[in-house]
């Protein structure tokens, strides 16, 4: 007995070793599952007041930037609103529930990214205090950023649309074809778009935006371009590259979308037993 | 290891992980080179640390850089085979006569090219564990060579480029 307890006490730094790199896989497992939330992340106080303070000083230099992004969205989006405004006289608005309203929108700031790895994860400044939840959507007004993972009081970590693990679903717009948008990992500019059947005319320069089919984002937010189209390995399917037009190395203020009928959807999807993973 | 040395230690590890999550997070040269400086931490720790001391503060640092990568415990995974594998290197690459008590394995203690027999596998095996974990059959194995290959000469380079500038003095830290 003696000696087994001497051989394991030689032993020690190798057993050590072993134990410890286990628990730093397990929680590289934990992290990248898409249900599971990190012990640790950088939405925690400490850590989220940090990142935010160098998000203010780097900000602070993208201002005049980031201004002419905003001026330029109002733009659009006043165009839009003198487009909308005569259907407000119709009778009908209101009494049926289908017009109310299932998406809610907030705004946020990027405090803290990765964009070199192949898991790549992004930190907002708003938390559960502002109504942030987990699973809500998150884009720019260039085009789809991520979804949000994780939340705590006054911070959140979203999986960014740079991550192999996030599955968008999205759909060619001329063509109404559906696909799913997932990184590859290799470069952050461009993105896959998969479960495209071979049969399906795409070409060079189509826009890619959301489906509207997963119940995080609405249908029509811009993903990006096809930039190559070629017959995939898979006979099956097209090997489609999109050229993402979110740009990820300058990512600061993002919307925040949260689809207000997604419990009643997910309990409806339940009932029929169709696993969602949105 | 005096009180002294133990609080340039802390600051020192403060610098290097305020630099790493603050400026080297999302720094890549041409795509493939990252840069791991902090890991030098654990490279110039003296040579007699023990291993079990060496095993649990690599896992402490690795788990706070993977605090702000949000990367679980990537880098954890990473520090703690570079803290496994350092007492074996060292042995294998021991000048002879041996190390003196209580050396630190820096530039200035123990010359260039030492150092690069040192620095450069430690890198290159830390980085090949990094990438292996995070990348997890995606992209293949030649990809994880490749940037594996980059990123360690990158952050070899940046520590002696590093050591070169800011340690004038003979002994000590800071």
């Amino acid at each position: 007995m003696l000696r087994i307890l001497e051989f394991l006490y030689r032993l020690r730094a190798l057993l050590l070793f072993v134990f410890l790199e286990i628990i730093a896989i397990w929680m590289v497992v934990r992290n990248n599952s898409p249900q599971g939330a990190a012990f640790f992340n950088s939405s925690m106080a400490l850590t989220g007041s940090m990142l935010k303070t160098q998000a203010d000083v780097v900000g602070f230099f993208n201002l005049a930037e980031e201004n002419q992004d905003l001026a330029s969205q109002n733009a659009e989006l006043l165009q839009q609103i003198t487009l909308l405004t005569p259907y407000d006289s119709l009778s009908e608005e209101g009494l049926d529930s289908a017009f109310r309203a299932s998406y809610t929108v907030q705004s946020a700031r990027v405090v803290g990214q990765t964009l070199r790895l192949t898991q790549n994860h992004l930190t907002i400044n708003q938390g559960s205090n502002q109504g942030v939840k987990e699973g809500m959507g998150i884009f720019n007004q260039e085009g789809v950023v991520g979804r949000v993972k994780t939340v705590s009081n006054n911070y959140a970590v979203g999986i960014s649309l740079l991550n192999t693990g996030l599955l968008v679903s999205s759909k060619i717009k001329s063509s109404d074809v559906f696909g799913s948008i997932n990184w590859d990992g290799n470069d952050p500019q461009y993105a896959k778009m998969l479960y495209v059947p071979r049969h399906v005319l795409a070409s060079q320069g189509d826009t890619v935006v959301t489906s509207g089919f997963n119940a995080i984002f609405p249908e029509g937010i811009l993903i990006g371009t096809i930039s190559e189209v070629a017959p995939g390995e898979d006979q099956n399917y097209l090997n489609i590259t999109v050229k993402l037009s979110a740009d990820f190395s300058k990512l600061n203020h993002v919307y925040l979308i949260e689809n207000t009928e997604l419990s009643e959807l997910d309990s409806l999807y339940q009932k029929a037993e169709i696993s969602d993973e949105y | 290891m005096n009180i002294r040395n133990l609080l340039s230690y802390l600051a020192w590890g403060i610098i290097l992980v305020a630099l790493q999550v603050f400026l080297f997070k999302n720094l890549a040269l041409f795509g493939v080179g990252l840069c791991f400086l902090y890991i030098i931490l654990i490279l110039h720790l003296p040579i007699n640390t023990t291993p079990i001391s060496l095993l649990l503060i690599s896992f402490g640092l690795g788990l706070v850089v993977d605090i702000f990568y949000d990367t679980g415990g990537i880098h954890a995974a990473g520090t703690t085979f570079l803290a496994f594998i350092r007492p074996l290197w060292l042995r294998v690459i021991s000048p002879t006569g041996g190390y003196d008590e209580d050396t630190e394995p820096t530039l200035q203690e123990m010359g260039t090219g030492w150092y690069l027999t040192y620095i450069l596998p430690m890198t290159f095996f830390f980085c090949l564990i990094f990438f292996f974990v995070d990348q997890w059959g995606t992209l293949g194995f030649l990809n994880i060579l490749n940037k594996s290959f980059f990123s360690s000469i990158l952050t070899a380079l940046l520590a002696i480029l590093v050591q070169a500038l800011f340690f004038k003095r003979r002994r000590g830290i800071l």
